[in-house]
């Protein structure tokens, strides 16, 4: 037995720094690519707006694109809720009986690899308007919280389970003290995807309805900007769901990590 | 101690059952017989340990005195508290302490708390179940632990805050499956003195399973020695010597000569795995 060296490169701090600084100047450098073509070949803002035009249209079209993103927020966010209690809720009831796991499994399969934008129409005609959309969002969001909270209850360390049993731990104390515990880095993980997910859910089930009547989300704006040719708007809305996308991300990242700091290996340091 | 005592003196006050199993099988459903027939008694107090091969069963019976698995025919009797022995079928209680081959704690959550969970699934109000958790830490050395989270310790000294866990009951019996195996020598060494000292002072029955012919001689009282699946009983050596054991029975001729004769009977066990 000889003592191994370690392979890890620990990574130094200016190698950290450049992992920042690399993709900022590649964004910098393209939309300055992006100017510099707009600019000297002369396109019409209506083929291909500036970034310089976006931004600008982004500040004065503030006051309705703020009002469809906060109509989107709060549809994905209601669709990330809606979709992180039932997915855990079904884990667990899946968890408890077999049966019913064999019953309904299946079922939560089709309706993942049902594509959500076909069945968002049918909604709309069954369900009024946003509440079509919620379920759409709940839709795509749901099946990774399930499947992930699933094995992650799946995943108990066998000994602490006999551990539980020999000293007489009941079911409820057996959930709490142990399974959801031992789940909780699977369902984070799971909900990190949802987030992202409910975003994507709320925009298709919005394009489906803005053809269909009165919307008012930011994929609605994008629809209605396309058919008037508003292309810069149309820039700027998808500008604004990108950013919402990131801090939804970015958010459920950082809870994720100030709850498993202490204790889960994808939460600590590479160095030991 | 003040005094040695040959370990025949010891056993003299130590009559009642602990554990005793008669014509223990196990059979897994594939047909695989892993244990028995398996007749083991342990008296109150003793120290026995349990030594074979890989796969002869000897967790499997740690698990089926433990409650964690139900033999497949036979009887098991665990005496629970002083001179009751109860018969029958094995519920899990509280009477019993168990070190897994692993340290097997909750990851998520102090040490203290990892000590504190037999208690708090029992019930016992949080203020005396932390007291008692710390004082079963301070035991095995660890008092000034209770706040750290498992990663952040030893191997030895997860594996010790493992054994703090099985005696914060303060149970009757303390079973023990290759609770060192996974550790160095140095850290190995140092446990067992530890354990010794321990198991002198709160004079818990243990049953500890091991494959190691070493280990086995210099913690116990009887070396149980097991065959190859399905395990049964090849050899039940007494090892006698002047209590309390330390180091220099480590290196005493008497030490070497009981561990020729443990190794001697463990032989058959062996020869007729010579099929890879």
């Amino acid at each position: 037995m000889s003592a191994q060296a370690p392979i890890t490169v620990r990574s130094s701090g200016a190698q950290r720094a450049m992992r920042f600084v690399l993709p900022v100047i590649v964004f910098a450098a393209g939309l300055v690519a992006w100017e510099l073509v707009v600019r000297i070949k002369g396109i019409p803002p209506y083929v291909l707006p500036a970034p310089s035009v976006i931004v600008l249209t982004l500040i004065k079209d503030w006051t309705v694109l703020s009002q469809s993103l906060a109509t989107t927020l709060l549809t994905t966010l209601e669709g990330f809720l809606a979709a992180s209690v039932g997915g855990i809720a079904l884990a667990l009831v899946f968890n408890q009986s077999k049966w019913v796991e064999y019953s309904l499994f299946p079922y939560a399969i089709v309706l993942q690899v049902t594509p959500v934008i076909a069945i968002a129409p049918l909604l709309l005609i069954y369900l009024e308007q946003q509440t079509a959309v919620v379920v759409c969002a709940f839709i795509v969001a749901f099946f990774p919280v399930l499947s992930n909270t699933t094995l992650g209850l799946n995943s108990v360390d066998r000994n602490l389970a006999g551990l539980f049993q020999l000293y007489g731990a009941s079911p409820p104390q057996t959930l709490r003290l142990l399974k959801l515990p031992a789940a909780l880095p699977y369902i984070l993980g799971g909900l990190r995807i949802a987030g992202g997910l409910s975003l994507i859910g709320a925009v298709v089930a919005e394009i489906a309805a803005g053809t269909a009547g009165a919307g008012s989300g930011l994929a609605y704006r994008i629809a209605e900007s396309g058919y008037r040719l508003n292309i810069p708007r149309m820039f700027a809305a998808l500008l604004l769901l990108s950013l919402a996308g990131i801090v939804i991300y970015g958010v459920l990242a950082l809870v994720s990590h100030l709850v498993l700091r202490r204790w889960h290996e994808s939460a600590l340091g590479k160095e030991d | 101690m003040t005094e040695p005592k040959t370990s025949s003196a010891v056993e003299a006050s130590l009559t009642a059952l602990a554990v005793s199993l008669r014509g223990v099988t196990k059979a897994y459903d594939n047909g695989v017989t892993a244990l028995g027939p398996f007749d083991l008694t342990v008296r109150k107090g003793e120290f026995i340990s349990l030594l074979g091969p890989s796969g002869c069963g000897k967790s499997t019976a740690l698990r089926i005195i433990a409650g964690l698995s139900a033999p497949s025919s036979g009887t098991v009797r665990v005496a629970r508290h002083e001179g009751s022995v109860q018969p029958g079928h094995l519920r899990p209680g509280h009477g019993i302490g168990f070190v897994f081959q692993e340290p097997t704690l909750m990851p998520w959550t102090s040490v203290r708390e990892n000590v504190r969970l037999p208690l708090r699934l029992a019930g016992v109000p949080k203020a005396d179940a932390r007291a008692r958790a710390d004082a079963a830490l301070a035991s095995v050395g660890l008092a000034d632990f209770a706040d750290a989270y498992p990663r952040e310790l030893s191997g030895g000294m997860k594996m010790r805050v493992s054994l703090a866990r099985a005696l914060v009951t303060d149970p009757d019996i303390l079973l023990m499956d290759e609770p060192f195996a996974a550790l160095d020598e140095i850290t190995r060494f140092r446990l067992n003195n530890d354990l010794l000292v321990l198991w002198r002072r709160l004079g818990k029955t243990v049953i500890f399973v091991t494959h190691s012919v070493f280990e086995s001689v210099y913690l116990s009282q009887r070396v149980v020695v097991m065959t190859a699946r399905p395990g049964r009983i090849q050899a039940d050596i007494r090892v006698e010597t002047v209590e309390p054991r330390g180091e220099e029975f480590r290196t005493s001729a008497a030490y070497s000569d009981y561990c020729r004769r443990v190794s001697a009977a463990l032989a058959p066990s062996y020869s007729g795995q010579s099929t890879l």
